[in-house]
């Protein structure tokens, strides 16, 4: 273990080696994020996810925010593990009907003032699953939603874009609550 | 004892069911089946309904072989299987909730994912409207004595996972009682498909288990391949298990990292979800999508292998190669995470038989079986891997398995990119003019997903697939017993049963 963390001390941190196009496009979202983020929300942004019934491929990619690469944590977003704790829920999934009563809940244990996003394309509208008899359709048909990350899943990239936008918005002022 | 193949001759062979034989037979050879999974030598692996029969998918342990026994049931019930072999329990409940078809001497009548809240019963069936919201509040079984206490947890959890209902009954710190409730996810995949092109019903397939994507698209290409008898091209072949043991390996290793992680070993967590990206990255290059959705469909591929595709691949392999081996000595090296992982969450070989468990958690408790070996399917006759098997059974175990799993994967995608050969990636179906019928059982990182399906032209007349997780998840309840409430996140990692999977 200590030649490992050894290494790590001396090696440069992927998140600033990777050598990719959209480098550039993360550099700017770190510093917009940060920007925004510290005026509105102080110095963070505390993140609950919800799943209301997704085939777990955002989740996946969620998780993947945190990973090195993309380092989530030092734009001051933070996962959070109560609704209590967060400014922003964070929904995937087309809304089933056994999962309805529990995000509504989820939501109004998150004090104001807060702020739904829905990611993934079911949870714009049911996707695939919009129409069966088992699923309510989007999120934004249990919840109000500020905003939608479309893809299926969305990147970790797109999510990251998502919130950026979201902090945007808060900002100005256009979906405040 | 009756092997599968008396089973199967007792009753009337079906034309067209490819490629292994169902037979509708009558009761007394459904309660013979019963019973005799329950003696052993015969595993389950499947039972699902039709609006007036019931389907049964056993594997024959000895010879390997595998069948479907039907039996008609127009008085709307049948044998319960349960009642014999418990691993059916689950799965009969969930066709009383779709169907309406009653197992006449279950041991539990309860629903399982019906949570009454659909607005109707029996939804696939014989549908009965209901008014939200009558459901009497659902009965957990009882656990009494001096100082139990009852913990409920879910269905939203504290982490980034799948929602479901987790109720602990402990004396102390330690777990005297776990009883599962899940369904939170039920989407109606099965009554969404029933009706729908192929095409549609491919992409449903592809969003049951997102973590299982490719392989869940593999099994429902393969049943429909198999129910139109079209073979596919060698080059088809080779770009789907690549994709296949990609998804393990990424899988393996985000599982690897989250298990430590889970044991508050963060550093595992960090190093194994750099070399997951990689493999993600890679599968982005080559094939357009990082977690490779909608990619394999029925007929082949739905594109080929990007022209730098098999570079890009080689070299994630080749960084998880190099990285890879101190990630599994600081795992073996470190007391702290060993004290937790050992001798935590066992489960017996004879409870992993009896359920037929798939994947890892069948294979940490002795039970070899991988069905890229049995019943096999192409290219991995052709191709060298081992099939790691530990009979510990506990935490450590399962991720001992993950590890070799990580390996044998690494080599066989390596195999698979130099044995690539130009050619067709994909051929057109065929307009059926019979109702026809395929099943295929195809490894995933989890375990052996069963698809089963009945055409009709170029609709899906009826679908079911069976994730492993429906005989993971009864398991994880005998694991945890005796343990502390505070290994349960570790033990329910170790499994990482799907709920999506399960719920459909």
């Amino acid at each position: 273990m200590r030649k490992l963390l050894f290494q790590s001390l001396f090696r440069q941190p992927l998140t600033e080696q990777a050598p990719r196009p959209d480098d550039a496009a993360l550099a700017e979202l770190a510093a917009m994020v940060s920007r925004t983020a510290r005026r509105r929300l102080g110095r963070s942004l505390s993140i609950r996810e919800v799943d209301a019934g997704s085939c777990n491929g955002c989740e996946l990619e969620i998780h993947a925010l945190s990973n090195a690469y993309y380092d989530v944590e030092r734009f001051g977003i933070r996962f959070v593990a109560s609704p209590r704790h967060a400014d922003v829920l964070l929904v995937t999934g087309p809304v089933t009907n056994n999962m309805r009563e529990a995000l509504e809940r989820t939501y109004r244990a998150t004090p104001d003032p807060k702020w739904v996003v829905a990611a993934g394309d079911c949870a714009r509208d049911g996707g695939c699953f919009a129409g069966s008899y088992a699923v309510v359709g989007g999120v934004s048909a249990v919840v109000p939603v500020d905003l939608h990350i479309p893809g299926c899943p969305p990147s970790p990239m797109a999510i990251l874009r998502g919130l950026v936008g979201l902090l945007e918005a808060v900002d100005s002022g256009v979906a405040a609550k | 004892m009756p092997k599968l193949i008396d089973l199967i001759q007792a009753g009337r062979t079906v034309e067209r069911h490819h490629p292994w034989p169902r037979a509708v037979v009558d009761g007394d050879a459904w309660r013979a089946a019963a019973g005799a999974l329950a003696d052993g030598g015969l595993s389950l692996l499947g039972l699902w309904g039709e609006p007036s029969c019931v389907h049964m998918a056993i594997l024959d342990d000895h010879t390997s072989d595998i069948g479907v026994i039907s039996l008609d049931c127009p008085d709307r019930r049948y044998p319960s299987v349960a009642a014999y072999h418990p691993p059916a329990l689950r799965l009969e409940r969930t066709i009383h909730d779709l169907f309406g078809l009653e197992a006449t001497g279950t041991p539990d009548p309860r629903p399982w994912l019906d949570h009454g809240r659909w607005q109707m019963r029996f939804p696939l069936g014989e549908r009965l409207d209901t008014s939200p919201p009558d459901a009497a509040p659902y009965q957990f079984l009882p656990a009494e004595g001096d100082g139990l206490h009852q913990i409920a947890v879910g269905p939203v959890h504290a982490g980034i996972i799948e929602p479901g209902h987790f109720r602990f009954t402990a004396n102390g710190e330690t777990v005297v009682r776990l009883e599962q409730r899940l369904g939170y996810t039920h989407k109606g995949v099965e009554g969404l498909m029933t009706g729908s092109t192929v095409e549609q019903a491919a992409r449903l397939a592809g969003r049951i288990s997102g973590d299982s994507t490719v392989a869940y698209g593999l099994a429902f290409a393969q049943a429909v391949e198999a129910a139109q008898q079209i073979a596919m091209p060698p080059r088809a072949v080779l770009l789907r298990a690549l994709m296949a043991e990609l998804e393990r390996l990424a899988n393996h290793l985000g599982d690897i990292g989250a298990i430590c992680n889970d044991a508050s070993f963060a550093l595992m967590q960090a190093h194994c979800a750099v070399l997951r990206e990689c493999v993600l990255r890679a599968a982005d290059a080559a094939f357009g999508h990082r977690l490779m959705r909608d990619l394999v469909v029925p007929g082949g591929v739905a594109r080929d292998i990007a022209s730098d595709g098999p570079d890009a691949i080689r070299a994630a392999l080749d960084q998880t190669r190099q990285h890879f081996p101190a990630l599994v000595e600081l795992y073996d090296n470190t007391a702290s995470l060993q004290d937790r992982t050992v001798s935590t969450g066992i489960v017996t070989p004879a409870l992993a038989r009896q359920f037929a468990a798939g994947g890892y958690v069948g294979r940490a408790s002795g039970r070899d079986h991988d069905a890229r070996r049995k019943p096999g399917y192409l290219p991995y006759d052709g191709l060298r891997f081992d099939v790691p098997v530990l009979s510990d059974g506990d935490v450590n175990a399962r991720v001992w398995i993950r590890i070799r799993e990580v390996e044998q994967s690494l080599a066989l995608a390596y195999q698979i990119l130099a044995g690539l050969e130009a050619g067709p990636v994909r051929v057109s179906l065929q307009a059926a003019t019979e109702p026809c019928e395929g099943i295929a059982l195809v490894e995933g990182f989890r375990g052996d997903i069963l698809a089963w399906l009945r055409l009709n032209g170029d609709r899906i007349e009826r679908c079911h697939l069976r994730d492993p997780s429906w005989f993971q998840w009864p398991l994880l309840e005998a694991a945890i017993e005796g343990n502390i409430v505070a290994d349960f996140p570790l033990c329910n990692k170790s499994f990482n049963c799907s709920y999506s999977g399960q719920d459909l």
